[in-house]
């Protein structure tokens, strides 16, 4: 075996160059890890076909699909972007990861578009399944591209908006608080989002505190864009930029890398 | 290397916790191309100095430049030119050290590469083991290669061999000597002797935040060491009985169990005097030395401790 040659030889890599290996790096960890792919892929397909074949809930829609499918894309979402993140991050940070990275001549703006081109990447997957399975099971979107439009404009802003949740989450608390906080916030957001039943079906307080989440936001907007008109409709979309203002504000703020 | 003048420097560093100084008025400097090795017992200030060289501190007063730049102010520009291994963590418990080093080195403009570099660390048949499967010595032989793979200019380890085994150890050892031999300069901190001893050109002995010490470890040895005597054997030998037989002047103490000291001007003769009077008695010495001493005896004598509590 021939000798190293440790002569220095020191530089950065083009940019270009460190983003797609972080961004791999992010994807493979992520598809890695089982109870990520749980919480991302099979709990809202099991939710998405369990509830359209059982019709359980009242949804006050004429098709339940039309209600579930973009109540569980909205699911999915907040499932990568803010739960994944928020659980991954915390980790990383606590295990000395992001310290290490810090030290390394990757800058944080290209660590931080790595994670986001991650997270878009497995909502695509999650997005081209959970619609795949819808339309086996029978749902018919209307709307044309028009929809499709909305569609990624709600799920972008969505993104951004539980991206700041998450990274909020993993910057300020311990990796193990970080992964409760992070699983029960999931959780109470199903339940107060209007993902699986209409916001109509739970009484006042927990409504009005429901319509001005998130999710609900979401969930909502998807609704009106792929059931209706294929319109953009205004109050989901300002919900979700002030959420995305404030969380990614306050995250950026309070954020600790070691 | 590009700038001359040290490639390392600390000026009356001083870093508190909660209002304690954990590093008090430090000062030194490490010259380019050479390993420098600071070398004190846990909780000595070690790890908080090459964590404000790295740039993740603040000095709270006093100054530090790598490299001719200021570690917080400067670190984008430094970060390629600084290879640094943690004491711990720092890499994705589920990856592989295979694609973590890979990573790394896609960091860099002119990577080593990370195959080659697996293999002369030994950690080819692992190279694609979930690094929460590999054992301590595996995961510091790791951060070791995380830290050169992008071939730079200096390099901070942090304990680089704490927790290996001894080939695992020698592999580090052999590591540290290519990249003097290849012009890096190498700031390392230990707690073992025997390893500032064989690597170091210079070692700085540190002791409750304060430098006690510095020079090249034959400096080290021999400085203060004229006269005195000093041999292990069997811990709890009757002292009084061997001073007796010792000549004129001379005394003999225990300054650890089964480490002896006799001082007062010791020579050839007391050398005798000793040999024969452990001989007489079935004493069997292990190690005996003339006008020289350990590092770690020159940490006992500055300190009154002992280096490895």
């Amino acid at each position: 075996m021939s000798r190293l040659d440790h002569s220095p030889r020191a530089g950065a890599a083009p940019v270009a160059r460190m983003l797609r290996a972080q961004t791999v790096m992010e994807l493979r960890l992520t598809l890695r890890r089982g109870e990520s792919l749980l919480l991302t892929m099979v709990i809202p397909i099991v939710l998405l076909a369990f509830f359209a074949s059982v019709d359980l809930l009242e949804t006050g829609a004429d098709d339940p699909l039309d209600f579930l499918v973009p109540g569980v894309l909205a699911l999915a979402v907040m499932s990568t972007s803010m739960t994944g993140l928020a659980i991954a991050t915390g980790f990383e940070r606590s295990y000395g990861v992001l310290k290490r990275l810090g030290a390394s001549p990757l800058p944080r703006g290209v660590l931080l578009t790595a994670k986001t081109l991650g997270v878009l990447v497995v909502e695509s997957l999650q997005t081209v399944l959970l619609c795949g399975v819808g339309l086996a099971l029978g749902w018919r979107p209307s709307g044309g591209v028009r929809a499709a439009g909305a569609t990624v404009v709600l799920v972008l802003l969505g993104t951004a908006c539980f991206c700041g949740i998450g990274l909020l989450m993993a910057g300020t608390l311990r990796a193990e608080a970080t992964l409760a906080a992070a699983n029960g916030l999931y959780l109470v957001l199903l339940l107060l989002g209007g993902v699986l039943f209409p916001l109509s079906q739970l009484p006042g307080p927990l409504r009005a505190v429901g319509e001005v989440l998130p999710t609900a936001a979401l969930s909502d907007g998807l609704r009106a864009a792929l059931a209706d008109s294929g319109s953009l409709s205004a109050r989901p979309v300002a919900v979700l930029a002030v959420w995305a203002v404030v969380s990614l504000g306050l995250a950026s703020v309070t954020f600790r890398w070691e | 290397m590009t700038a001359a003048g040290p490639a390392v420097e600390v000026a009356d560093l001083v870093m508190r916790y909660d209002g304690r100084a954990v590093v008090d008025g430090m000062t030194f400097d490490a010259q380019p191309g050479r390993v420098l090795a600071l070398l004190g017992p846990n909780g000595a200030g070690k790890t908080t100095t090459v964590e404000t060289c790295e740039g993740f501190r603040a000095p709270d007063s006093g100054e530090v430049r790598v490299l001719g730049l200021d570690p917080r102010r400067d670190r984008r520009a430094l970060a390629p030119r600084v290879g640094v291994m943690l004491q711990s963590g720092g890499v994705y418990p589920g990856a592989r050290p295979a694609e973590m080093l890979r990573l790394v080195a896609a960091l860099h403009a002119h990577p080593l590469d990370p195959e080659m570099l697996l293999e002369v660390l030994a950690l080819q048949d692992v190279a694609r083991t979930p690094y929460r499967r590999l054992s301590g010595g595996q995961r510091q032989r790791l951060s070791l290669a995380m830290a050169v793979v992008g071939r730079p200019e200096l390099v901070l380890l942090d304990e680089p061999t704490a927790g290996l085994d001894p080939q695992a150890r020698l592999a580090a050892w052999e590591m540290v000597r290519a990249l003097r031999e290849d012009g890096v300069t190498v700031l390392l901190t230990t707690h073992a002797m025997d390893e500032a001893e064989e690597l170091a050109d210079e070692v700085v002995i540190i002791d409750q935040g304060q430098v006690v010490a510095r020079g090249t470890p034959a400096e080290l040895t021999s400085s203060g060491a004229e006269g005195s005597l000093r041999f292990t054997a069997s811990p709890g030998l009757d002292l009084d009985d061997l001073s007796t037989g010792l000549p004129h002047g001379l005394r003999a103490e225990e300054v650890r169990p089964g480490s002896y000291l006799v001082s007062g001007g010791a020579d050839a003769d007391a050398l005798a005097a000793v040999t024969t009077w452990c001989a007489a008695r079935g004493v069997r010495i292990v190690e005996i030395s003339l006008d020289r001493r350990t590092l770690e005896d020159v940490f006992l004598d500055l300190t009154g401790r002992d280096l490895r509590t």
